[in-house]
């Protein structure tokens, strides 16, 4: 047995049948948060600054949007996927289990990236109702949203191996991500930032991730595609090294 | 023929500094039910937890099944089945949900009858449909008994499998183990009832501290290490033991109707045909002797409250 595909992809269905069982609220909520932005940024805001860098700011908003809900879901899906099991005991079954690490790592983080994707296309779709939106590079676009699923994921599921309580699991996503997708130029330009601060926001490694996504709707981003994706990989690869050494050393895993 | 399970120089020590298991020599043969035997805290849990993997070693090897469970962990995992001693389960899983989950995370393809066999072998065949969290304590220990065996496995760790369960489950549960038994499984079991050792175990070790200090075939344990109690019904009470018979650890039950004498099986004299020779020649009369073999339980006590050394 090289690679113990029915184990993965026992978990993957078993993570998107615990998905399956809140389908209202994951699906709604982001529907209505995103009517909600829509309303106060696009329409209250919007009236008043019609465009950013030639782009009707109803539009501009929206990769941002996809990705605010897409790094906290990413975080909150993952972090709790693993997190369950060591607070509900059952985790001795994986442990005990005939799976690699990297499988564990596939199954788990495949199954909150799926749902991840999908709510990024939700909210895609929902933006349509409001604002007239054209996709420059739909396919970058696309790998883009993978690549952004699959890192946060990632580093949602160190958070839940970290956690020791549910308020840990929360304290990342609400306290350091929120915050830093907000300043990292989600519904605004970093153009549009004093010069001091635009240097500051430069250290928002978050800037990055935005800019790349926006690149790939209107051609053009705060910092250039590569630096985005040179950045996006870098955080994806320091996840997988930190998440080979958790599984290495067992910890907060094994004793 | 070559163990099912072999552990070798198996050491355990916690990031706090106790050290769990010390040097732990075992061999388990293929095909027998071992009972693991010792007080709460003597290593058993983490024993089983290194073999099956949720424990890391300190050093030391075990094989199962011929392979390393570090390094051929695949191939080693995938003939265990282990039942934990805490009720650990999904709430929101149907029953046949989470038998079904186990078997695929164990590697094997989907084999519904075999599934529903192990339920209705279980009684949970009527509640394949029902979700964990409406099940009774008795009945979720039942889930996990299924859950380990829905991959088929070869060994079968059961940890304290009968502790908090009523009579009745505990019955299944041993019969069940007997058939699996026949079917080829190795068992071994933790257990704080020693009459379930008695009852069903081949082998029998015990464990205390972090040493295995003794493993034995159960027969020839209870019969080494087992203690006789002659119990002598007299004619008329007596209120004190006569000096006479001071030689002899006497002592006086039923408010001096009985006088019980324990003796040690193995000892070239038990004493005992000295002591009736000298009770007639006092005129201390009987109306009828019984002789009791010790149980399990006694030999027990007896080992874990003795060090190490002496018991064996």
């Amino acid at each position: 047995m090289m690679f113990n595909r029915h184990a993965v992809w026992s978990i993957y269905k078993f993570e998107i049948a615990r998905f399956g069982r809140t389908i209202l609220t994951s699906l709604l909520t982001p529907v209505i948060t995103t009517s909600l932005y829509f309303i106060v940024f696009g329409s209250a805001i919007g009236s008043r600054m019609t465009e950013v860098g030639g782009v009707p700011y109803g539009a501009f908003i929206v990769p941002g949007l996809i990705m605010l809900s897409m790094f906290t879901e990413s975080i909150s899906n993952a972090s709790f996927g693993i997190y369950m099991p060591k607070w509900a005991g059952t985790i001795y079954e994986l442990l005990s289990a005939p799976v690699s690490p990297f499988e564990t790592v596939v199954a788990y983080v495949g199954a909150a990236a799926t749902k991840s994707l999908l709510l990024g296309l939700v909210i895609f779709a929902t933006a349509h109702l409001f604002v007239d939106v054209q996709v420059a590079h739909p396919l970058l676009m696309l790998g883009f949203m993978v690549l952004i699923a699959a890192t946060f994921c990632l580093f949602g599921f160190i958070i839940g191996i970290w956690a020791k309580s549910f308020e840990q699991l929360q304290v990342v996503p609400l306290l350091i991500v929120m915050p830093m997708t907000f300043l990292g130029g989600a519904f605004y330009s970093i153009d549009m930032l004093p010069a001091a601060w635009r240097t500051v926001a430069l250290f928002n490694p978050i800037v990055y991730l935005i800019s790349g996504f926006r690149w790939t709707f209107f051609g053009k981003g705060d910092v250039a595609i590569g630096i985005s994706l040179a950045a996006t990989c870098g955080f994806l690869a320091i996840c997988l090294v930190i998440i080979s050494w958790m599984f290495k050393t067992g910890y907060r895993l094994k004793n | 023929m070559q163990p099912i399970i072999s552990i070798s120089n198996l050491t355990k020590t916690y990031k706090s500094g106790h050290q769990a298991l010390k040097r732990v020599d075992l061999d388990i043969r293929k095909g027998e039910i071992f009972a693991l035997l010792g007080p709460n805290g003597a290593g058993k849990t983490t024993m089983i937890s290194i073999i099956c993997g949720i424990v890391n070693p300190s050093s030391g090897t075990v094989t199962a099944d011929g392979h390393d469970i570090v390094r051929d962990f695949r191939a080693a995992r995938t003939k265990i089945g282990l039942v934990p001693q805490e009720l650990h389960t999904d709430s929101f899983e149907t029953v046949m949900a989470t038998v079904t989950f186990s078997r695929g995370l164990f590697g094997k393809a989907p084999h519904p009858a075999h599934i529903e066999k192990i339920l209705k072998d279980l009684s949970l065949w009527e509640k394949r449909n029902t979700k964990i969290q409406e099940l009774s304590g008795g009945m979720k220990r039942r889930v996990m008994i299924a859950k380990a065996l829905s991959h088929e496995p070869q060994i079968l760790f059961l940890d304290e499998p009968t502790a908090g369960v009523d009579v009745e489950l505990r019955r299944d549960m041993w019969g069940l183990v007997r058939e699996l038994r026949e079917s080829g499984v190795t068992i071994i079991l933790t257990t704080h009832y020693i009459e379930e050792a008695e009852e069903m175990a081949d082998r029998i070790g015990v464990i205390t501290k972090g040493e295995l200090i003794l493993v034995e075939d159960k027969s020839v344990l209870m019969q080494k290490l087992g203690r006789k109690t002659l119990t002598l019904n007299l004619s008329e009470p007596m209120t004190t033991i006569p000096a006479e018979l001071g030689e002899w650890a006497l002592t006086l039950k039923a408010d001096g109707n009985e006088l019980e004498y324990v003796f040690d099986t193995n000892a070239e004299r038990t004493g005992i045909p000295s002591l009736l020779r000298r009770m007639s020649d006092l005129g201390i009369a009987f109306k009828d002797l019984n002789t009791r073999q010790s149980s399990l339980e006694e030999i027990f006590v007896n080992l874990v409250h003795t060090p190490a050394g002496e018991a064996s």
